[in-house]
């Protein structure tokens, strides 16, 4: 027997209260019929007693304390599963908007998950060529790795996330699939996206869900769990390679913000809740790869720094749970360098174990670690020319500045059609490094300068 | 009556009126059995904290009492197991749900089909006390597991079994007390995680943790029985370096708390611990390893008892004689479940929203380290060294503030080092030990007298380079006087040749004291030599150019672990190289 509730007791924000409810369970959904006929859905969040708490989906405009009907449907959060979700387009709550009719579903899964055991869990060690210079080679790609992209307002994180869809081998065998979950992102934007999954020919492959910024908030916080239980589905179900991409993580955090402040919580730094470190491992770790599973998920979340501000809450908490960050630069972006890859804060904490002989080439490690202190020793010379004048630096303070300036237009920049192979990234960065002395080269060992170096010995 | 829930908000679950549970009880939540623990009872409400994901809860399901406190169960078995924070097996787990974890029933803890070849200790009439061994098996290869009668019994020994193969759940013995009362002794017993395994007292903490790090054990040691925080950003390394004390420092025994981290991380830790053979014993490091793995998307509350669990653990070997060290990756997480609970509790937050109680939970939880003799007479220790993620990288944020107070090593990581690919990325200007004292006669008894003045002289040279390195910042170093210069050269090859440590490198990733030891001594040896030459008016390009430095940068991977004679070689070479510049 089903039960409809006649009324509400309290509305707040996107919170309702119902009083007098025998049969509630934690998380349960809940359908709420206005008088008009129109059905929003919402979720339980706390129960007290007879008193429960439910929050509101589609946002509560037009609700009044007696014009609404709630029925309890007795499940959490569930959504349709089937091979044929690919090529369609969802809205946030994983409805169809694509005007393909409903979803025939296989199976039905609950949008929370649950933790991937650690013993389960395989080590990724499967580099992942994207063509990108920059990331290849100093902050590598792993398939089952999460690799968010710390970006600013008006930055090209967008066309960098496009090129890296666009050349990215995710798969030897070419079965491969890419969930796009858009937050509180521009329709532009999500048109930009659509029309690049077209150019690229893998649009029969996408699953798209899309919360556009004008759509309600409250849906926002589902939207990636709706997609992960998508990818975990093509993933570990059907066996592919999936690539997740999240844009934009700061709307999702800020719509997380509104709800938890609408329900009355004790707010911790910037007002974000004390939770926001759970929620997002919640997300990013079901990243990964099971151990004896064909298939792999792969995440790139995109995330906006406030201020382009690397300490502010969203982008600390991420970088602490996902496995390193690719970050970018408003000054490279400014001098039209693309992708504007500030490479040393960016880093990929797999990479360590999947480069190298028998991964990628043996002397990458060497020349990866080597590229980087010399960048370092390169932002050193700029401090100290910026106070004396280049004019009055030493020659060896002189060419790593040439260097740096080298480094920065041939191997950070590349054309947005450019599609480099590891070989050529390697060779490149050999090539830039030979325009130092070898003393300069602490991180190298003989072995590898005797192959790759092409350099004088020494200045003298 | 029977006690059913009343209310539910994310991990906290409410039971309505006066009920019979006790304050920290273990209880059964719902139909499926969730675990979970009270931690507020007053007239209206009792409180409980659930250690699994609550959804489909509902009201009016049981909450069955277990009596129990939150309590771990010791035995052998532990060693080389994982579990989640609640010491719960996860291979179990992963047996009987799959890949993913699923929800309630208990696992026990210990496999209680495994048989243990036991050796017997005691015979009947045996007076013995609590913390005493009645018997010995072996857990691993490298570990004898000695069972020992829990702290607060004592009397005489009844029905003792003679030597075999026992499983955990077989009773070995009785013991009858004054009273007359009998209690059962078997190879595991049962402990509170909560609260501090007894002890007989302190001693004074003198013998350093050797780590075959050069940054810890030259620069900034950590005494056996210390405690230590490792801050810093994320991407600075703190994993790394918690990883590297965990496969190389010479403690018996070593937990690995990952708390609040990331899955794959803790894949790695099991996958390369297995593979990696322990230096001293030649077996993999995995037979003296126990991890505790709560990652980031499991239950909240079971990361809040993940170290309580792990510490426990420790405690429980250091009572049988063992060294112990315990890694916490990362505390910061650990606080920011303690908030989150104390969130849902509706409590009066103080400092950035973390409860008032976060430094006495710190406190105590440091204070479970120590150097001490047991209850049976041997002497064990616990070090503790716990990874603190401060946000934003800012060390003044309260857990940062807080675990400072109660440690006394502070390794702070650095993130312009760790851009620089400078590892381990320990800061030589803000970092400090304040063991230095208390272990500086174990330094010159074992190591070299001299070994004190070393590192100080070292220190004096980076702390010398620091502030030269401002006006060189101003104006550039070639304006610097030629003893200065010798300076800055002498302190690049300490930072790059002897700070900075590779730990993919084979003699690297491991150094013995005595190495380290022997490359101070050379650096030093070197810069007092040059300085001759300084002193005679000639300049320091003249050294360089003879590519010494460079030579002192390599000397470690050029002179291999075990051939400490090759530094002669190498000092003699310097000699001859700076005579030959002053004749």
């Amino acid at each position: 027997m089903i039960i409809r509730h006649l009324k509400l007791s309290e509305i707040n924000g996107s919170l309702v209260a119902l009083d007098n409810v025998k049969d509630a369970s934690n998380e349960e959904i809940v359908s709420l019929e206005l008088a008009d006929g129109t059905k929003r859905l919402g979720r339980v969040v706390k129960i007290d007693g007879e008193k429960v708490t439910i929050q509101v989906f589609e946002g509560t405009r037009g609700l009044s304390m007696s014009n609404v009907t709630t029925t309890f449907t007795g499940t959490t959060m569930e959504i349709p599963l089937s091979p044929e979700i690919l090529g369609r387009t969802f809205d946030g709550l994983c409805r169809p908007i694509d005007g393909l009719g409903e979803v025939f579903p296989d199976e039905r899964r609950d949008v929370n998950g649950a933790p991937i055991n650690p013993v389960s869990r395989e080590y990724p060690r499967n580099f992942i060529q994207t063509g990108i210079s920059s990331i290849d080679a100093l902050a590598t790609l792993i398939r089952g790795q999460k690799l968010p992209i710390f970006s600013g307002s008006g930055m090209k994180h967008n066309e960098l996330a496009v090129q890296l869809v666009r050349q990215s081998t995710i798969s030897d065998s070419g079965d491969f699939a890419i969930v796009f979950a858009a937050m509180g992102v521009k329709n532009d934007v999500a048109m930009y996206f659509k029309n690049s999954f077209r150019d690229a020919n893998v649009m029969d492959r996408v699953v798209m869900l899309l919360n556009l910024a004008n759509d309600p908030i409250i849906e926002r916080i589902m939207t990636p769990k709706c997609a992960l239980t998508i990818a975990e589905y093509l993933a570990f179900t059907l066996h592919k390679h999936v690539l997740v991409i999240m844009t934009d993580m700061t709307s999702y955090c800020e719509a997380l913000r509104e709800y938890s402040s609408s329900k009355g919580e004790i707010p911790g730094r910037k007002g974000f809740p004390g939770y926001l470190y759970s929620d997002l491992a919640s997300l990013y770790e079901r990243a990964g790869m099971i151990d004896g599973v064909e298939g792999s998920v792969t995440q790139i979340p995109i995330l906006t720094m406030p201020n382009d501000d690397i300490t502010h809450p969203i982008p600390d908490l991420t970088g602490y749970i996902t496995e390193g960050q690719i970050v970018l630069d408003r000054g490279l972006d400014y001098k039209g360098i693309f992708p504007p890859v500030s490479v040393l804060p960016s880093l990929s904490r797999l990479m360590k174990d999947s480069i190298g002989e028998g991964f990628t080439r043996e002397d990458h490690p060497t020349l990866a670690n080597q590229l980087l202190a010399t960048y370092a020793q390169v932002q050193d010379a700029k401090a100290l020319a910026s106070v004396i004048g280049e004019d009055e630096l030493g020659a060896e303070d002189k060419l790593l500045i040439e260097f740096g300036k080298r480094f920065e237009e041939r191997f950070i920049n590349q054309g947005f059609g450019e599609n480099r192979s590891i070989t050529e990234t390697l060779d490149l960065g050999w090539e830039l490094l030979s325009m130092l002395p070898r003393n300069m080269l602490e991180r190298v060992d003989d072995k590898t300068a005797e192959k790759y170096y092409k350099g004088q010995e020494s200045k003298e | 009556m029977q006690n059913v829930i009343f209310g539910i908000n994310g991990p906290v679950v409410t039971v309505k009126g006066s009920t019979s549970l006790s304050m920290l009880e273990t209880v059964y939540v719902g139909e499926k059995k969730l675990i979970g623990e009270v931690i507020k009872v007053d007239s209206d409400f009792t409180t409980i904290q659930v250690y699994e994901e609550t959804a489909s809860l509902k009201p009016g399901e049981p909450v069955v009492s277990t009596g129990m406190p939150m309590s771990v169960d010791l035995g052998p078995g532990i060693i080389g197991n994982i579990f989640d924070g609640i010491e719960r097996p996860l291979t179990a787990m992963r047996d009987r749900f799959g890949a993913f974890i699923g929800r309630g029933a208990d696992f026990s803890s210990l496999d209680g089909g495994k048989k243990y070849q036991v050796k017997m200790l005691v015979r009947d009439g045996d007076k013995l006390k609590g913390g005493d061994i009645f018997a010995t098996c072996p857990e691993t290869s490298v570990i004898e597991h000695r069972a020992m009668i829990p702290p607060a019994l004592s009397g005489e020994i009844i029905e003792a079994v003679g030597d075999g193969e026992y499983t955990v759940n077989d009773v070995l013995a009785r013991l009858r007390d004054s009273k007359g009362n009998v209690t059962e002794l078997k190879l595991s017993q049962k402990w509170p995680i909560r609260n501090p395994r007894p002890v007989v007292g302190r001693l004074p903490a003198v013998k350093p943790l050797i780590t075959g790090q050069r940054v810890i054990d030259s620069v900034f040691p950590i005494a056996k029985g210390g405690a230590a925080a490792i801050p810093g950003g994320f991407g600075t390394g703190k994993t790394m370096t918690q990883h590297q004390l965990a496969k190389w420092c010479d403690a018996d025994i070593i937990i690995y708390v990952g708390c609040g981290e990331r899955g794959n991380e803790m894949t790695q830790v099991l996958k390369e611990f297995s593979e990696l053979t322990d230096p001293k014993s030649g077996k993999p490091l995995l037979e003296r390893t126990v991890l505790i793995a709560n990652t980031s998307n499991m239950p909240v509350a079971a990361r809040e008892a993940s170290i309580y669990t792990g510490i426990t653990l420790a405690e429980y070997y250091r009572d049988m004689g063992y060294h112990t060290a315990l890694m916490a990756d990362s505390t910061s997480r650990w606080a920011e479940a303690l908030r989150e609970i104390s969130g849902r509790l509706e409590e009066m937050p103080a400092d950035e929203g973390f409860p008032a109680y976060l430094p006495s939970r710190l406190s105590e939880f440091y204070e479970r380290s120590g150097y001490v003799k047991n209850l049976n007479g041997s002497e064990g220790s616990i070090t503790l060294i716990g990874a603190v993620s401060p946000q934003g990288s800012d060390f003044s944020e309260p857990v940062t503030q807080n675990t400072k107070r109660f440690t006394r090593c502070f390794w702070a990581l650095d993130k312009a080092l760790a851009y620089a690919r400078h590892y381990p990325a320990i800061n030589w200007n803000n970092s400090y030990s304040e063991y230095l004292n208390d272990l500086s006669d174990w330094y010159s008894d074992n190591i070299s007298p001299d070994f004190m003045k070393c590192r100080e002289e070292i220190c004096a040279l980076l702390l010398e380079e620091n502030s030269l390195m401002e006006i060189v910042k101003l104006i550039g170093a070639d304006v610097l006087p030629d003893d200065q210069k010798l300076v800055i050269e002498i302190a690049r090859v300490i930072r790059v040749g002897f700070l900075q440590q590779n730990a993919f490198h084979k003699d690297d990733t491991f150094v013995p004291i005595e190495k380290q030891y022997r490359m101070m001594d050379t650096i030093l040896h070197l810069y007092r030599r040059s300085k001759e030459v300084v002193e005679r008016q000639i300049p320091v390009s003249r050294i360089v150019s003879t590519g010494i430095f460079d030579r002192l940068v390599q000397m470690k991977y050029d002179i291999p672990n075990d051939s400490l004679d090759m530094f002669d070689s190498l000092n003699a070479d310097i000699d001859s190289l700076i005579g030959e510049i002053l004749r």
